[in-house]
């Protein structure tokens, strides 16, 4: 069912088409499972993503090879078919860290991955790699919950919790513990394979959930049987009255929106400029910026995501994990307790990072490096209607805003620069997404940047993914460093 | 901390005198840097900022520049240097992008002098003009360096890299207007000093980020890049022509290299990550590292040579907070650790060793083989003066077995031959053991037989001491192997024993023989408690009698025969002891086994007969099939170590499960990876597959996932194909059609080397039955073998 899936989308037929034609197949007593939602993202309108068969050349034969390699398209793969070069990078990662001799065996890869998408709640994630981990042989009595799974894998639950939500917290204790465990002990490849898994799933159900991922349709969630016109109703009763209410609240803000936003880009621009501009002029004394720093980290404690609403499906995902209790803190504040800032100059990806990884697990420190590196410097020079425009300065406030938050410090960046560049929603929208991913409303994704392409969110949602996967991997590497010195 | 000797040299013309000695830093330094008279050194890092005068036993804290009530991020240093014309200035490079002059001139306690801040990012170094007072150059993350002249309140150029970060920047010693520029994305960009606004010359030097470089001191154009590749390069820029003329590969990313001082051909380097020594290296001898410090317990971030012409004084400060001084004459040297020695294997049995030579002068007695050749030694050097390395002289020997001794012949015939699966075990056992009889094997196809009736299923012949004519119908399968005892053989056994004649048929020729015997014992174990006792009674009769027979058959063979009281014993340890197998084959020197050996005709069927007459009792006494596990297992590890692992594994598969459990894995796999070696060598590719596949060694099937990867071109535009699936991205087309059906092939595709078509490969097989001519039509006479 997924490949007929996958290939009627590669022939350019929507699986919406294929449904009009089940009748004559529903005769002969096949049920037909019927997609839950409309397209990829429930945030996009489907029409606004990118149709498949009007791809251009280059995103097509990426396309083909996710399919080759994946046995499957996903929803996550067509969100980023806007940007290719980086999809490029991200398939090639993810088929290395999963598909290619490495250390770990390939069911403990899929466990893992489930693991850490568990920890966010990502049912989305869990489901894509229970059906991965039952296919490349995983027994499937560790699906029962993680008491069930290996000694081995029990050990990380631990690193995965802290890696999820305060990765500041790990110590080389921690890492102490799993390289010792005397039969489960890890090594060290291994354990450098597991970080970089955990990291990588911990982002993308922060992507997934930024961009509205619906579910596919083979999975758990993402289908019905029901007959089309039960189903649609069925939809608008699923998705509870929640939506009901965003969608008024929008429609009031919708009055507002077309004076109120032109001005917003248009600010947003002239801010840009003005801060090239008077660099030069604006000479901020030291202890201000590091002042900035501080306010800027304390002010992302206000911006906490409004706790509206608890997760339709913890509990079957939560099985997965420990301790659900466990959640994003706040990054302490200067004094409050001896977790010191991390200053990024320290311990950089690209000088130590980089080195460890690829001392450890080769190629993979290659790879993530591109990954890095493309989504940092990815740019259409485009800002929403406007053309020429540079904006190396918005994507750098987004990067260090996000590493702001785990209290990773650049000296030589001015966080003023965050508060003029980034408003309030925008601010409350990556928090939510970066630190507890299951929260993300449409509305919260709508509110933010009214005026700007989708691809531009989604371009937006890359640099919150790969940030906090740096962000992470850097805390988790420190340890391991630490402990190997 | 105390291990280090308290060294005071005596140096040669200087007056630097002093030990190998630390001191402890307050915190982590990231940078340091000496005064032209090597008397102090200036340490730098986030958090420290500190003089030391470096005395003869101990470094003494001078001053601290730290100084302040607000310690900005000016402080937070990420390079340091200080002025080789003038003792009073220092400059550092800050994480927020400044760069500061310092003063120690000045009389205040904060002796910050000037303060730059046109950079926009880190600045990753600062370096002083070698000859002009009050020019400055500075690298950053931004892209840009920038000149300044310490004059004037701001920069008077900035050269723009047109790329990624500036990780290093040094002038050129020699060359007045010259400096190198290191970017984060491999290149060296080399700069002339009058042209801002574009590089002279630009290249490549590493794969990812060109950590540091550095100018040779006395030849001008020397350039050292280390890099996040792990690499050191030496470059030579002084002809048009940028070439590489050293390259050293380190275990770690190189963080900064020092030439040494004085030493044409030395360079200290140090590492970013993982490693925290530091290096001497000789560059003509990129292999190993001609001295090594391994002081530092965290990476070092600095090294700096303590005076410019003094090859002896290392200074280096690390992460582990602390400063060292390091004594070349304290170094580790990692030569004197090393093997000079070499051993390798040729395919046809040849060894080549090679060693320093005077292990070979004392060895009078070896004993030299007729085809042995000794080579003389190779690259005897001059000696050169300026290179320390102590000279060994080596030899390499190499020696050639004698032809035809040591043919391999029945090895490779017998991976082509054997069975290991598909069939019952003792139809397996029945093949390997006709196969290594063929090829004269005897003692293998013994084991094979033996295997085969131990091994064979018990429980068909387990009543055959309650009834005679089940035990009759159930022996018969067990007896296949004696197939092949000659017909003549088996009619004159049955005329010396005669008891069961009657009941056989003419037709029944085959299965006589073990009819016979199983009989016999039937018969003379009825009633008996010690059935084995008995047995040997049994046996030894069967024995003379079969010997009468073999005097018969080739009475020449006399004299093989004369020992039957040892051939006896042994066969009586077969039965009663569980590790006889073992002694068996010990015994090579025993004249059963070389008899064997030997003998074709004659031994075989006896071997069979006595083995046959054992097996009876086996099962008379109910034993388990594993019960001979262990000797089975012993057997194993007798053929291994006699190095016949192609016995070993080839037992270990066919008996699968029932053997696997006794020995362990680690044995197991080493068995495997030898074997497939092995195969590998003799190119029996299909056989070392098969063997891989059929191992149970979740180490050893890996193997066949590994690699697997079967790179294609596209046979349209010839370029590599590179996304997956049949069509090439550049030329659209399919790539590998058959030329006979015109379809794309997925599975064995085979093709013509002189035209390059080709197709299924059963097509084209088809085709050119009927054909010479290559089915595209191109004209080509293709052959097909």
């Amino acid at each position: 069912m997924r490949l007929a899936d996958a290939r009627t989308k590669k022939t350019g037929r929507s699986a919406r088409e294929r449904l009009l034609c089940s009748n004559c197949v529903k005769e002969m007593g096949v049920r037909i499972p019927r997609p839950l939602r409309q397209g990829p993202s429930e945030f996009i309108p489907e029409k606004e993503i990118l149709q498949l068969g009007r791809e251009d050349a280059e995103t097509r034969v990426l396309f083909i090879e996710a399919f080759a390699t994946l046995g499957r398209l996903d929803n996550i793969t067509l969100l980023m078919g806007f940007h290719p070069r980086y999809l490029d990078s991200f398939l090639k990662t993810q088929h290395y860290l999963m598909q290619v001799d490495g250390p770990l065996p390939y069911d403990y890869r899929h466990y893992i991955a489930i693991m850490a998408a568990a920890r966010h709640q990502c049912s989305y994630l869990v489901n894509l790699h229970v059906n991965d981990f039952l296919q490349v042989g995983g027994d499937p009595k560790w699906l029962a919950g993680l008491d069930s799974a290996p000694r081995k894998l029990q050990t990380l639950s631990e690193v995965n919790k802290i890696l999820a939500h305060r990765p500041w917290l790990i110590t080389k204790d921690h890492i102490e513990k799993l390289l010792k465990a005397e039969a489960h002990g890890w090594s060290l490849a291994e354990l450098v394979h597991v970080v970089v898994l955990l990291t990588h799933y911990h982002s993308l159900a922060s992507f997934t959930y930024g961009c509205g991922i619906n579910p596919e349709i083979h999975c758990d969630g993402g289908h019905t049987f029901r007959l089309p016109s039960v189903g649609s109703c069925y939809v608008c009763d699923f998705t509870n009255g929640n939506n009901a209410v965003d969608d008024l609240l929008n429609g009031q803000e919708g009055n507002e929106q077309g004076t109120e936003t032109v001005c917003e880009v248009e600010a947003l621009m002239k801010k840009m400029k003005q801060l090239q501009e008077c660099r030069d002029e604006e000479e901020a004394s030291q202890e201000e910026m590091a002042t900035r720093f501080e306010r800027e980290k304390a002010e992302s404690l206000y911006v906490a995501p409004t706790e509206d609403e608890e997760s339709v499906d913890t509990r079957e995902v939560s099985r997965h994990f420990e301790d659900p209790s466990y959640g994003y803190k706040e990054f302490p504040r200067q004094g409050e307790q001896n977790v010191p800032t991390f200053r990024a100059q320290d311990y950089t990806w690209e000088d130590h990072g980089y080195s460890l990884v690829n001392r450890l697990y080769p190629d993979v420190g290659q790879l993530l490096d591109e990954k890095f590196q493309i989504v940092y410097n990815l740019t259409y020079n485009t800002i929403a209607m406007h053309k020429d425009v540079d904006t190396s300065m918005l994507r750098r406030a987004i990067w260090n805003y996000i590493h702001c938050m785990f209290g990773i410090r650049y000296d030589d960046y001015d966080y003023g620069e965050i508060n003029q560049l980034l408003d309030r929603n925008f601010k409350a929208y990556i928090k939510t997404v970066v630190c507890s991913p299951v929260m993300t409303t449409k509305r919260m994704y709508d509110s933010f940047w009214r005026q700007f392409k989708h691809s531009e969110k989604i371009h937006v949602n890359l640099l919150l993914m790969e940030a906090r996967m740096q962000a992470e991997l850097l805390y988790a590497l420190t340890a391991i460093t630490r402990y190997l010195t | 901390m105390e291990k280090m000797a308290r060294v005071t040299t005596a140096l040669s013309g200087t007056t630097i005198t002093g030990r190998t000695m630390f001191y402890h830093l307050d915190a982590p330094a990231n940078a340091i840097s000496v005064c032209r008279d090597a008397a102090q050194v200036v340490v730098a890092g986030r958090n420290i900022f500190k003089i030391y005068s470096i005395e003869e036993e101990q470094f003494v804290e001078k001053a601290n520049l730290r100084v302040g009530r607000k310690l900005s991020l000016n402080f937070s240093c990420a390079d340091v240097v200080w002025h080789q014309m003038d003792d009073n200035l220092l400059a550092t490079a800050a994480t927020n992008g400044a760069v500061v002059t310092w003063n120690l001139g000045k009389q205040s306690r904060n002796k910050q002098d000037q303060l730059f801040t046109e950079h926009k990012r880190t600045v990753n170094k600062v370096c002083f003009h070698p000859n002009e007072v009050h020019m400055l150059l500075s690298g950053s993350q931004d892209g840009y360096m920038k000149c300044f002249d310490l004059r004037k309140r701001e920069s008077v150029s900035t050269f723009s890299g047109q790329s990624e970060s500036v990780r290093d920047v040094q002038f050129s010693v020699r060359d007045y207007f010259t400096f190198a520029a290191s970017f984060e994305n491999g290149n060296v960009q080399l700069w002339d000093m009058r042209r801002p606004d574009r590089y002279d010359r630009m290249f490549t030097a590493h794969n990812g980020p060109v950590f540091c470089c550095d100018w040779h001191p006395d030849d001008k154009g020397w350039l050292a890049t280390g890099g996040r590749d792990k690499m050191v390069k030496v470059w030579d820029v002084s002809t048009t022509k940028t070439k590489e003329i050293y390259c050293v590969q380190t275990i770690a990313s190189v963080a900064r290299v020092k030439w040494r001082p004085e030493m044409k051909y030395h360079l200290a380097t140090c590492s970013m990550m993982v490693d925290h020594n530091i290096y001497v290296w000789d560059i003509r001898r990129p292999y190993i590292p001609f001295g090594m410090f391994e002081e530092h317990k965290d990476v070092t971030t600095g090294i700096v040579w303590r005076h410019i012409h003094d090859p002896y004084y290392l200074l280096s400060g690390s992460k582990d907070s602390t400063l060292y001084q390091h004594m070349f004459n304290d170094a580790s040297r990692p030569v004197d650790r090393a093997n000079p020695e070499g051993l390798c294997y040729g395919l046809f049995g040849d060894l080549a060793f090679a060693g320093k030579d005077s292990m070979f002068g004392s060895d009078s007695n070896r004993k030299t083989y007729g085809g042995e050749r000794r080579y003389p030694i190779f690259f005897f050097k001059k000696p050169d003066l300026s290179e320390q390395f102590a000279n060994v002289s080596s030899a390499l020997n190499v020696f050639e077995t004698e032809l035809g001794s040591n043919s391999m012949d029945w090895f490779v015939n017998m991976a082509q031959q054997y069975i290991l699966t598909g069939r019952s075990l003792a139809d397996l056992c029945d093949h390997n053991a006709k196969i290594a009889k063929e090829l004269y094997r005897y003692q293998v196809a013994q084991t094979w037989t033996m295997l085969r009736i131990v091994y064979s299923n018990p429980g068909a012949i387990s009543s055959v001491n309650l009834n005679q004519s089940i035990g009759k119908s159930g022996g018969l399968p067990l007896m296949n192997s004696l197939k092949e005892l000659s017909v003549a053989l088996g009619n004159e056994t049955r005329l010396e024993r005669g008891k069961a004649e009657n009941r056989q048929e003419i037709n029944h020729l085959d299965s006589s023989n073990p009819l016979i015997t199983a009989n016999e014992e039937n018969e003379e174990t009825e009633g008996s408690d010690v059935p084995a006792d008995y047995l040997f009674g049994d046996v030894e009769g069967d024995e003379d009698d079969l010997y009468m027979v073999d005097h018969e058959n080739a009475p020449a063979e006399e004299h093989e025969y004369i020992l039957p009281q040892e051939a006896f014993q042994l066969r009586h340890e077969i039965i009663d002891n569980p590790s006889a197998p073992d002694h068996l084959q010990d015994k090579v020197e025993s004249p059963h086994v070389s008899g064997n050996e030997a003998e074709t005709v004659c031994l075989t069927p006896i071997e069979s007969f006595s083995l046959m007459s054992i097996s009876q009792p086996l099962y008379d006494a109910y034993l388990p099939a594993d019960y001979f596990n262990s000797l089975v297992k012993d057997m194993l590890h007798y053929y291994a170590e006699q190095g016949d692992v192609q016995m070993a594994v080839s037992v270990l598969i066919v008996l699968g499960d029932r053997i696997r459990k006794e020995i362990d894995e680690q044995t197991q796999e080493h068995w495997y990876t030898s074997y497939i070696d092995l195969l590998q060598r003799f190119k029996l590719w299909n056989v070392s597959n098969e063997v891989i596949k059929l191992s149970t060694c979740s180490s050893i099937n890996c193997f066949n996932q590994a690699s697997t990867t079967l790179h294609i071109n596209c046979s349209n535009c010839k370029r590599p194909m590179s996304s997956k699936g049949w069509i090439c991205d550049r030329c659209r087309q399919c790539a590998s059609m058959c030329a006979v059906c015109h379809q794309v092939v997925k599975g064995l595709f085979v093709w013509c080397q002189g035209c390059s078509h080709g197709g299924h490969l059963e097509h084209i097989m088809n085709w050119l039955k009927t054909s010479s001519h290559c089915p595209a039509g191109c004209g080509h006479l293709c052959e097909y073998t």
